[in-house]
């Protein structure tokens, strides 16, 4: 005997299901849960936007209140994608306009958003309240003003913003806006994030006028947020601060001015006024003298965003050595071994570290920053799980020392800054010490490769790394074998990205099947012939086989000639419609 | 595996795509291939294959120490390399501070040039910062007026050359370089300078100009 639950009973068991995969369950049971699952769905992410269509969602999903979408490949950040390749969010507005009119929130990466997107998006959505534009590019601050204008004054209720603050802070905007500037580019990679609690967005500071708008910001008793360009000075920091002492994350301005005693005692009263400060960044044009003013604020600091402070060890090390409550830092290589030493002592709670070059074009290193620092905080930090480490020498042994020190690891990034650096003790590759990585970190889910890498060093990660979701390759391996490997052993796999390593055809047509599995493949600057994407178009309808290349059709050159760029991905939506003078779909026509 | 890659065929495409190839083995590496580079040379600045052309990558047991890894000192950039995204790379900023002076104004001011891409930006930070100074954005086609004798200030900087120009003219990039101060000078005073109204038109802001 068959029971079933009513729907209602089902869809109130479901509204304590969150998280897209669980959802994405249940929707699998049988066709009555996938029904109740899907009029009840509020909330999706889209990891690649061609993967499927707008109608198609629509269709699926007709309730949704927040949507998430991703564009171009993870490589465009190092401009490894032309301009123009694709990736516009206006078709998915469009739609939604038409089908979510209570759309609430909408979090876009990678997209190209133009002014007119969110023209529309600010005249569709009468709830609108989230908008999150990460490493954007197409839209100026006209496209940010309507977003201002048309959807201010309706943030919730529990945000206690009154909507006449709001509107008076808008409208101040607007009609200083359209007065003096017709247009403004916006930095391509600059994060946005109107939502409710407000946070600041970034480069409208530049714009104040201290004369007639005295009082920014409103007294804004729910501000948390708030991230200052780098062209606000320093010495407007501590009325600021003044105004909004409940802020939680505070990126500062240029962090440099003349050393003025009153200035340095005012910003350090103002830091240690705000007790709920919990992040830190910014401090562009760092002046040492005036880092001390940050110190009452350090016990707090769970978050630390230096990678934009050019400071020297010494005075990275007296801020850091204050924050002993901090789990996030970014830094860059400045702060060297010594100060990773520091680190590794005083910040018992660290979970994760990101080490930038200072000069990353300098092959020569302008540092005294090893692969020991890392070996010191992996030592010393036992709740380290995630890593970003860019240096310019590694050895085996100390990756096999990280590796035992931190089984927890589940992001691993390294970055040896000159392409195919052996161990510099051994002269070895540094397969085994990659290899100890994937052995002993069980729960590694994302893993970015360098240094002299042979297929080695594939076997391994085909062998262990079984929750491995997404991997960064680049000057590595031999040949077709190393591809094999990790295409037949990782069994997570989602996503991977090749540039310059020697893979050819054998792996990539032996492994096709393994391609509908994944989200993703990039592969630059290999050995795919041609003739291989086309057979893998005609073969695999459920992907869309993309070539790139800027040399002209490459059935202009022989079938077996390389292809420059080939990006590979799963989608229900069939070829895309949008595709740029040097994109080539792999697909016959049917 | 063979040196040889077995080109994709008609013939070899009708037989499927899951090869029985032989070549690709699960065994250990090391055993038969020779695992020689292909695709890089043309791609990669760098020349890591040296006279004996061994490959020391493939098999560690008969890994060769020799010095043939160490890359040439001058090499071009690979594109993309090392993975930073845009807003890193230029951490350790150009400035280009330079004085401003108003006509009238009892101190002198400092701007960072770098810190802008165009005219328009400068001359509303200027705005801002000497806001009871209202300055003339002549720059602007709709504001075209007469040069009257009103409280406007014409913005103007001294060159390298040690001349008082008028600012707007020239490429934003060139004006930078070669801008030593900038003044804010009465309009009467700069009466002489301004361009003609036909002339007007064709002075764009400096990073937009073609």
């Amino acid at each position: 005997m068959a029971y079933s639950f009513p729907e209602e009973v089902l869809e109130h068991v479901f509204s304590f299901i969150h998280t897209d995969k669980d959802r994405n369950a249940i929707s699998l049971v049988c066709k009555s849960w996938y029904e109740v699952e899907r009029w009840s769905r509020r909330r999706i992410f889209i990891g690649n936007c061609y993967a499927v269509s707008p109608g198609i969602v629509i269709r699926r999903f007709p309730e949704l209140r927040s949507v998430a979408l991703k564009g171009k490949p993870h490589f465009a950040d190092f401009n490894l994608v032309p301009d123009g390749w694709g990736g516009n969010v206006y078709p998915w507005i469009a739609a939604m306009a038409m089908a979510y009119p209570m759309l609430e929130e909408l979090r876009l990466k990678r997209m190209v958003v133009t002014d007119e997107s969110l023209e529309l998006i600010s005249r569709s959505f009468k709830n609108f309240k989230v908008l999150v534009l990460s490493s954007c590019e197409g839209f100026s601050t006209d496209g940010l003003a309507a977003i201002a204008a048309n959807c201010s004054g309706r943030f919730s209720e529990e945000s206690r913003i009154s909507s006449f603050d709001l509107l008076s802070f808008a409208t101040f905007f607007l009609s200083n806006q359209t007065k003096r500037y017709n247009r403004f580019e916006l930095k391509p990679a600059c994060e946005v994030d109107i939502g409710s609690p407000i946070s600041l967005i970034p480069d409208f500071a530049h714009h104040w006028c201290p004369s007639t708008f005295p009082a920014w910001p409103p007294r804004c008793p729910s501000l948390r947020t708030l991230r200052l360009n780098r062209a606000v000075p320093l010495d407007r920091l501590p009325n600021l601060l003044r105004r909004a002492p409940q802020l939680v994350e505070l990126g500062t301005g240029a962090y440099s001015a003349e050393h003025r005693p009153e200035v340095f005692s005012s910003l350090a009263g103002a830091f240690s006024n705000c007790k709920e400060l919990k992040s830190l960044s910014g401090f562009w044009d760092v002046v040492p003298d005036y880092l001390p003013a940050v110190y009452p604020a350090c016990s707090g600091i769970t978050s630390l965003n230096l990678s934009y402070a050019t400071i020297q060890s010494p005075d990275l090390i007296k801020l850091v050595t204050q924050c002993q409550n901090l789990q996030r830092l970014w830094v860059l290589d400045y702060i060297e071994d010594s100060g990773l030493d520091a680190l590794a002592a005083s910040c018992k709670d660290l979970q994760e570290l990101r080490v930038f070059p200072s000069e990353p074009y300098d092959m020569e290193g302008n540092v005294a920053l090893t692969e020991q620092g890392l070996v010191s905080v992996s030592e010393g930090c036992p709740k380290l799980h995630s890593v970003l480490y860019f240096c310019r020498q590694m050895t085996n042994a100390a990756l096999v020392s990280i590796a035992k020190n931190r089984p927890n690891m589940t992001r691993f990034r390294l970055c040896i800054i000159e392409p195919r650096t052996r161990d510099y003790q051994t002269l070895e590759p540094l397969d085994v010490g990659f290899g100890a990585i994937v052995e002993h970190c069980k729960e590694l889910h994302r893993l970015s490769l360098s240094g002299l890498l042979t297929d080695r060093v594939f076997e391994y990660i085909g062998t262990h790394a079984k929750k491995l979701e997404m991997l960064s390759v680049a000057f590595a391996g031999d040949g077709d074998l190393g591809l094999h490997h990790v295409l037949s052993g990782c069994k997570s796999l989602r996503k991977l990205e090749i540039r310059d390593c020697p893979f050819g055809d054998k792996a990539l047509l032996a492994n096709a099947a393994k391609l509908e599995t994944m989200r993703s493949l990039w592969m630059s600057s290999c050995s795919v012939s041609f003739g291989a994407c086309k057979l893998l178009g005609q073969k695999m309808p459920r992907l869309n086989v993309e070539v790139m290349d800027e040399r002209g059709r490459p059935d202009s050159r022989p079938e077996s000639c390389s292809v420059e760029k080939l990006y590979i991905y799963r989608s229900v939506a069939g070829p895309r419609s949008d595709m740029p003078r040097f994109v080539w779909t792999m697909k016959t026509p049917s | 595996m063979s040196p040889q890659l077995p080109k994709p065929s008609p013939e070899s495409s009708s037989a499927g795509l899951y090869f029985n190839d032989t070549e690709l083995t699960l065994g250990l590496p090391g055993a038969t291939k020779s695992g020689t580079k292909r695709g890089f040379s043309d791609t990669v600045g760098l020349n890591l294959r040296g006279p004996c052309n061994t490959d020391h990558a493939s098999n560690p047991s008969e890994n060769d120490v020799s010095g043939d890894s160490k890359p040439p000192p001058a090499k071009t950039q690979i594109v993309g390399w090392p993975p930073v995204k845009a807003s890193r790379k230029n951490v350790a900023k150009i400035s280009k501070y330079v004085k401003v002076a108003v006509d009238g104004a009892p101190y002198l001011r400092k701007v960072d040039l770098e810190m802008y891409g165009s005219y328009q930006q400068l001359l509303g930070s200027l705005e801002d910062m000497f806001s009871c100074f209202p300055i003339r954005n002549y720059l602007n086609e709709r504001k075209l007026m007469d040069p009257v004798k009103g409280s406007d200030y014409m913005p103007t900087y001294e060159d390298r050359d040690g001349d008082w120009m008028l600012v707007g003219d020239v490429p934003w990039k060139m004006f930078v370089e070669s801008c030593k101060r900038l003044r804010l000078m009465k309009s009467i005073e700069a009466i002489g300078l301004a361009p003609r109204e036909s002339q007007k038109c064709t002075s764009t802001s400096g990073s937009k100009s073609l």
